[in-house]
């Protein structure tokens, strides 16, 4: 790992950084990582990831909820006619 | 006058039903505590300014002859559970003046009961960490010892409770934040089986992980509010009911994976106060067994995989959009980059970091998909050995509280959660129990002992906590 990959990730994640604050977070990565590197040593073996399925769903029907959209909508950063407004995407 | 250092939630039961005192008397006790403490330890992030009319009306529900087992009882909330109308911040600056839109089930369960909300307790940012010093709201402080940490990330909850600042509390545990600082400061916390108690309006760090539970000062204080929280709810897919896990019979034989307890790294003091409470556990009757896993010692490095990996899936939501802090940039870009900039932390964007990494394209067969193949062995391996024994035991962590601003590397950090990690991998309950204390420079500090019992199987781990508690 090196600190391109640091700005990658930060990118991805949406994360703004200082160049300090980058090279800080590569320390504690790459130590992390070193401690974390010890599962390559497991042998699986042909141990598949095993869950435990079972049905969540509920039927369709219409069922009343408590929420409150006044809560909702106050809580938006910025807001027009109830609804939320952010910046154009395209 | 109310004597709030014997006082547990089932005494109190008794005597808000005799009149006693009521329910009012009992909470203005509190608040004058927590007036007179929280500055010293900062417990309390917020204490509400409705606590006397709560407990007004459990008053008059009293007086009305009405009787649950949490009626008039202050509690003490966990920064990261949702209750309507109220702040929540889970200790972030990019939460800072959020206002709960609903409520989490857990808390109608207790609102319900007629439960008293004193305030929200302090907690490691988004529950990250294992001493609330990654609070963006300071750092909570050990009761035993005001120059060490309380434990974390329920840090605040359970200082609430030590300090008598609360009767009793709401914690979440993804690996091992309710059992943790219970362990620093001397009191009972535990970590049910998971899905056993709704996390509906809990905010998310580790969704195959995170479980809420209760902290008391007595094993029967904790099993009154599990029982008050637990059960099936429909606005949480991963709920269990009670009859998901089948019975197991009772064998009176415990577990210990004494290769592990004897490792590097754990305590003398530790293992030494372990050694007597395994022995106090065969003056019980209990047979005591050496276990061993293959994979337990690997169990804390997948854990730092998997908990990282779906703690920046669940944290992607906080973008500055829908609610919290919004920062304005140039573009739709800019404003993300500033808001989630600003608004995380420090612990909070290195796990973030290290958890878009282990599952980007190209790492994440060799991460979180091999983690979750050892959690896999992890859980078989615990599943055959719960056939020969009712519970594991361990120390709940390796060293007593330390100080505060000892860890700085979060490495060292990180392998405090050796112990209480595998309750989380694996799914199953667990409890910490005050075990002794050590004398460190001039303070008694306080130890802990955890339980660990197969799925579903609470009642083993109350059963067995109010024997040693007894002792």
């Amino acid at each position: 790992m090196n600190i391109k990959d640091v700005e990658n990730l930060a990118l991805l994640t949406k994360i703004e950084l200082s160049l300090e604050e980058k090279e800080s977070l590569l320390s504690d990565m790459k130590g992390i990582l070193d401690y974390v590197k010890q599962i390559e040593s497991v042998k699986v073996g042909d141990v598949k990831a095993e869950y435990k399925l079972y049905n969540v769903w509920r039927e369709d029907n219409v069922e009343t909820r408590e929420f409150s959209k006044e809560l909702i909508t106050k809580q938006f950063p910025d807001a027009q006619d109830g609804f939320l407004k952010v910046k154009k995407i395209l | 006058m109310i004597d709030l250092t014997t006082l547990t939630i089932a005494i109190a039961r008794k005597k808000l039903d005799a009149k006693e005192f009521s329910a009012v008397d009992l909470a203005s006790i509190y608040l004058g505590e927590i007036k007179k403490k929280n500055k010293e330890l900062n417990v309390y992030l917020e204490i509400y300014d409705d606590v006397l009319e709560q407990a007004k009306i459990a008053d008059e529900k009293i007086a009305r002859g009405e009787s649950t087992p949490l009626l008039g009882i202050p509690l003490a909330i966990k920064d990261v559970i949702l209750i309507q109308g109220r702040k929540v911040s889970a200790a972030s600056k990019i939460l800072e003046n959020y206002l709960a839109s609903y409520n989490a089930t857990v808390i109608d369960k207790l609102a319900k009961q007629g439960a008293v909300f004193l305030g929200r307790t302090n907690t490691d940012e988004f529950a990250m960490g294992g001493s609330t010093e990654n609070s963006a709201y300071g750092v909570t402080k050990n009761p035993h010892d005001p120059g060490r940490v309380a434990g974390g990330s329920s840090g605040g909850s359970v200082a609430a409770v030590t300090a008598n600042l609360a009767l009793g509390a709401l914690g979440s545990d993804t690996g091992g934040s309710v059992r943790l600082p219970a362990s620093f400061c001397g009191i009972v916390g535990v970590k049910p089986t998971y899905g056993r108690v709704s996390r509906h309006g809990l905010i998310a760090m580790g969704s195959s992980l995170d479980c809420i539970g209760p902290i008391a000062k007595t094993v029967t204080d904790a099993e009154i509010i599990f029982n008050a929280v637990k059960g099936h709810d429909i606005l949480d897919s991963t709920s269990i009911v009670d009859t998901t896990y089948s019975k197991v019979t009772i064998k009176k034989v415990i577990g210990v994976p004494w290769d592990l307890i004897n490792g590097e790294g754990v305590d003398s003091k530790v293992q030494e106060n372990f050694t007597q409470s395994v022995k106090k556990l065969e003056i019980l009757g209990f047979k005591v067994k050496d276990i061993s896993f293959k994979n337990l010692d690997i169990a804390l490095a997948i854990y730092y995989i998997i908990m990282p990996a779906e703690a920046s899936t669940n944290l992607s939501r906080f973008d500055g959009m829908r609610y919290g802090l919004h920062k304005d940039g140039k573009n739709l870009l800019e404003d993300y980059l500033k808001t989630r900039g600003i608004g995380f932390g420090k612990e909070v964007r290195r796990r973030i970091l290290l958890g878009t990494y282990a599952l980007s394209a190209g790492y994440y067969d060799a991460y979180y998909g091999k983690a979750q193949m050892i959690r896999n062995m992890l859980k078989k391996e615990f599943a055959l050995a719960f056939k020969n024994v009712d519970l594991i035991i361990t120390p709940t962590v390796p060293s007593v509280a330390w100080k505060i601003g000892e860890k700085s590397n979060p490495l060292s950090a990180y392998l405090a959660d050796i112990f209480t990690i595998t309750a989380n991998i694996v799914g199953v309950p667990a409890i910490s129990l005050p075990s002794g204390n050590v004398l460190i420079e001039g303070k008694k500090l306080p130890l802990g002992i955890q339980f660990m019992a197969p799925h579903g199987r609470e009642d083993f781990l109350f059963e067995i906590g109010k024997k040693f508690e007894a002792l």
